[in-house]
């Protein structure tokens, strides 16, 4: 839809709307540009504390899938002020506020209106060298493929509203609630060729996303992907959100070797929630980053595949 | 006992923790869920296969019947014990014979079909007979002996009145009832299956 819009020719935007990337990015000069997004969503937990958390974290993630560190937000809020009692606003406020000052950044501001379904997120400000822009575009022939999150935050949704698997709900939460900032601090010192982060369109079609802006194909390894705990079972037995079948529908481009599990495919293309970073990284340097990551904290970090010549954008699971 | 869910409308993980929660009620016995779209439909068979169930599917209209057996409970037993109109099937023969082509061969192949449906589980709710097919309900009907024992084991055998009257063997119909376009009709939109010969 938004290829119908006018070009912008402005020779200080390097990252525009064209690319499908996380993130705008405007060169203010040689050594600056500045980094632009915006997110809000619906409450996907009943914490209010945590939802804030979680839409903090989500928002602030297309920073850190630039390569770049944030530096202001804006809150921005949607909330049924006569229906709710403030302490559930204050709450959200306060879980996002939260996540803020882990970044690092600091909120300037805001704007709210009252509506009858709560909704929570913010506009983030951050800023990168311009040099060292992280795009979803410049995956290499050969690179090898990480994420940094394990997968099954939107299985694990649909088993909270059906109230099961409370240990893998519990652990979604604390994945979702989690920043991507120390796992780009990682990333940054090596040869990354391409990062994103994967979120709505599930593993499969941020991975397509990369693939296509990059012109490469790519393999993914259904069994090497990491799994929250509980994802699988909940999969197995048919708590798949609607947006995982969406997604499948909509990703003509990739094919499943059909010796992959039914619920493993599902995964593939289960919608994530403040998920992990996809990072495309030169060969020589995987196994290094990969142990760093792992060593940083960041347990759930594996290596799922690798680019490989082919059709832009086509991804092959195995 | 057989429990039958309206999943429809509902919105996910609404028609697994359904189907969940009846499953859980029985130890073993036939669960069938009314689903609207695909979606659902995908989940609850994703369910009822991990939870080691049978699960038969049939599309009516755009929403789907999926009959779903715990325990080695078998669809048909239930269908007969409880004379569920679920799953049932309608045939519907429009000529005397079956298949287009050569009338000899047509004649072997219906004899041989109407054999065969006699000898397999489960059985239909009815055969619907019109036009030249009307001809193979009447006596001196090659078929009238499968026809019979279909009638004697529950199957609903339906002529069409007026092509019994086009052809002039009202007099002479042999096994069922005469019908009219109205519980034809009827017979079929309400069927969960219709095949027409």
């Amino acid at each position: 839809m938004l290829g119908q819009l006018k070009k912008t020719q402005d020779p200080c935007l390097l990252v525009g709307i064209d690319t499908a990337d996380d993130a705008g990015v405007y060169k203010i000069n040689e050594t600056t540009a500045l980094i632009q997004t915006l997110d809000f969503f619906t409450p996907i937990v009943d914490d209010p504390y945590l939802f804030g958390q979680i839409a903090a974290a989500n928002s602030l993630s297309d920073v850190y899938a630039m390569g770049g560190k944030p530096l202001t937000v804006m809150n921005i809020v949607a909330f049924p002020m006569n229906c709710l009692p403030p302490e559930v606003l204050r709450d959200i406020l306060m879980g996002g506020q939260d996540k803020v000052i882990e970044a690092g950044a600091v909120i300037v501001g805001g704007h709210s209106i009252d509506d009858p379904e709560p909704k929570y997120g913010l506009s983030v400000t951050g800023i990168v060298h311009p040099n060292k822009i992280l795009t979803n575009a410049g995956a290499r022939l050969g690179d090898i493929l990480i994420i940094t999150k394990a997968i099954g935050t939107g299985v694990l949704a649909t088993a909270a509203r059906a109230e099961m698997f409370p240990d893998g709900v519990l652990a979604s939460i604390e994945s979702m609630a989690t920043l991507n900032r120390r796992a780009a601090e990682v990333a940054i010192q090596y040869e990354i060729h391409s990062c994103t982060d994967i979120t709505g369109f599930g593993l499969l079609g941020h991975a397509y996303e990369m693939a296509s802006g990059s012109g490469v194909a790519m393999k993914i390894k259904a069994g090497d992907m990491p799994l929250l705990p509980d994802a699988a079972e909940a999969a197995a037995m048919g708590l798949v959100p609607a947006g995982a079948y969406t997604n499948r529908e909509y990703l003509t481009t990739v094919s499943i070797d059909p010796s992959v599990p039914v619920h493993l495919q599902d995964l593939c293309f289960d919608p994530q929630t403040s998920g992990g970073l996809l990072l495309s990284v030169a060969p020589e340097s995987a196994q290094s980053l990969l142990r760093e990551l792992q060593q940083s904290g960041i347990k759930q970090a594996r290596i799922i595949g690798e680019v490989i010549s082919g059709e832009r954008g086509e991804i092959y699971v195995y | 006992m057989s429990t039958n869910i309206d999943g429809r409308g509902l919105a996910c993980p609404g028609p697994v923790i359904a189907i969940k929660k009846a499953l859980e009620g029985i130890s073993s016995g036939i669960v069938t869920i009314l689903l609207d779209n695909k979606i659902a439909k995908e989940n609850v068979v994703k369910f009822a296969t991990t939870h080691g169930c049978g699960v038969s599917i049939t599309e009516q209209e755009g929403d789907f019947l999926l009959t779903v057996c715990k325990g080695g409970a078998q669809p048909e037993q239930t269908m007969r014990a409880d004379n569920a109109v679920a799953g049932d099937t309608v045939y519907v023969f429009t000529q005397d014979t079956l298949g287009q082509g050569n009338r000899e061969l047509g004649a072997i192949l219906i004899k041989g079909f109407l054999y065969t449906l006699l000898e397999t589980t489960p059985k239909p709710k009815t055969l619907l007979f019109m036009n030249a097919g009307v001809l193979l309900t009447v006596e001196g009907s090659p078929v009238t002996d499968h026809l019979s024992k279909l009638a004697e084991g529950g199957v609903e055998i339906l002529s069409c009145g007026t092509c019994l009257d086009y052809f002039a063997v009202k007099d002479k119909l042999a096994i069922g009832v005469i019908t009219n376009m109205y519980t034809i009709v009827e017979t079929m939109t309400t069927a969960t299956k219709v095949i027409t010969l």
